[in-house]
């Protein structure tokens, strides 16, 4: 559960300057950008995104070779399925493959 | 090589590889503790202990949250999700971890309302959905997760949300090192620092490691290559007689962290005086509560928590493994009672635990050299 997932920020809420919309590979979610109110990111920036709050800003580079650490870690698909989990919503539909996941519970 | 074939810069992997061998000396014996459960995940993955030399040995630390939580603190849990008015709400994680009358999935199938967020927020989300319910957040992690907690109590109290709590079972990481290294059973040379913890907390929190015990330790990325370095680094230091904090995640990890977290931080919790960890048993200021400002979200004040301590099964051998005195395969219950299917054990449940990545990685292999050499 410690492992951070990179995201590009495409846009920042104008009425929540703590809310973005952020791109993991192709999936649009909203992340809560409060930990970072030190040193504010713009839309386009690159951020590491744990449960739910962009905890650093990082390198469109760095942002890469995470997700291809992500990958090798075979946590990839985990990454992009936390992701698609933010703000409550429905997971797809997918066996059981020994990860805890929400359909686990349906 | 197989193993340098898979990965990224397989050139640099082997030239880290290589200079390990150099450094090593072949009279001594190296314990290096890699405190990150993410870590020990990876290093079973990358199948890193092949390209180590034998006398490099790496000792799984405590920084697995799900791993180190006493089944107790699960109990406590889950008898306020008996409450029919309650929303249990956890990470995916906890989900399959056992407690003494199952794991939070057991409970939902006995018609518990409990639900897997994944992230704070979305707990507090829940919490604005169902007005007329009540939703508790069954909080774990360290100092990573921890400040995202903080600021979701923040949000609550700055909206009056009053139909949310925490449970907070947030632990930092510095008081079990400490511990570890008052252990009489532990010998270490060096550490392999966390990674992700470091985006908050920075590298200066280690200082005294190095100061004070005089033991290397270097912040330590997530990459079959990042581990490589990162041992050399140790062993450099070892074999020039010194004691540092290094960080080689540097593209990550700031060396004065992450200031607005550790702000949010202070802010919503206070250092318990005492909490216990699996295995490690209770250790003083490791673990965080909420403040008394908070405590209309705190669930410990809320509602009567029983407190409940439960001895681990007799026979399971967790805490022998946690601090790195057994290693997975010979706890008597490894891959017979306790499997990643069945887990006795949380180390078994988590994929930063060393058990269930042992059994993933580790035993796998070793079955498969006992099939291809079955007199071995």
């Amino acid at each position: 559960m410690c492992l951070a997932i990179p995201g590009k920020i495409i846009e920042i809420s104008s009425d929540n300057p703590d809310t973005a919309l952020i791109d993991v590979v192709g999936v649009r979610r909203k992340v809560d950008l409060g930990l970072l109110q030190d040193d504010r990111p713009v839309a386009g920036d690159w951020v590491l995104i744990h449960v739910g709050f962009a905890m650093s800003k990082i390198s469109e580079q760095d942002a890469a070779e995470q997700m291809e650490t992500l990958r090798m870690l075979g946590e990839s698909e985990a990454a992009v399925q936390e992701v698609r989990g933010y703000g409550l919503d429905e997971p797809s539909n997918r066996p059981w493959d020994g990860r805890n996941r929400v359909e686990d519970l349906e | 090589m197989r193993f340098v074939d898979e990965f990224r810069q397989p050139e640099l992997i082997a030239r880290a590889a290589e200079e390990i061998r150099r450094l090593a000396d072949p009279t001594r014996h190296y314990r290096l503790m890699e405190v990150c459960g993410g870590h020990t995940h990876a290093i079973y993955r990358f199948g890193l202990k092949d390209v180590l030399p034998d006398n490099i040995e790496l000792i799984h630390g405590p920084g697995c949250p799900v791993c180190v939580l006493p089944m107790g603190r699960i109990d406590d849990g889950m008898s306020v999700a008996q409450d029919p008015n309650v929303i249990f709400a956890a990470f995916g994680d906890m989900m399959r971890v056992p407690g003494t009358h199952g794991s939070p999935l057991e409970h939902k199938a006995r018609g518990r309302d409990v639900r897997i967020v994944y992230s704070p927020a979305d707990a507090l989300k829940l919490a604005r959905a169902n007005p007329d319910k009540h939703v508790m957040f069954f909080a774990i992690g360290f100092e990573t997760t921890a400040p995202s907690t903080a600021l979701t109590v923040l949000r609550a109290k700055a909206e009056g949300v009053r139909n949310f709590s925490v449970f907070c079972n947030h632990v930092t990481i510095i008081p079990a090192i400490r511990a570890i290294l008052d252990s009489p059973d532990m010998r270490l040379d060096a550490f392999i620092g966390p990674g992700h913890v470091s985006t908050v907390i920075g590298c200066r929190p280690y200082e005294w490691i190095a100061q004070n015990e005089h033991k290397p330790i270097v912040v330590c990325g997530f990459e079959p290559l990042d581990l490589l370095q990162s041992i050399v680094m140790l062993l450099r230091q070892l074999k020039a007689g010194e004691a540092k904090v290094e960080n080689q995640y540097k593209r990550v990890v700031p060396w004065e962290g992450n200031r607005a977290a550790l702000r949010a931080m202070g802010e919503v919790f206070q250092l318990r005086s005492f909490f216990e960890w699996r295995g490690l048993g209770f250790i003083s200021q490791s673990a965080l509560r909420m403040r008394d400002e908070f405590s209309e979200w705190d669930a410990e004040q809320r509602f009567s928590i029983p407190g409940i301590r439960v001895t681990d099964p007799k026979a399971a051998q967790c805490g022998e493994v946690l601090k790195g005195v057994l290693k997975p395969h010979q706890c008597k219950l490894f891959g017979r009672e306790c499997t990643p299917e069945h887990p006795i054990g949380a180390l078994m449940v988590s994929s930063e635990g060393s058990c269930a990545a042992y059994f993933n990685y580790e035993h796998r292999k070793q079955a498969m050299v006992n099939i291809l050499s079955p007199t071995a």
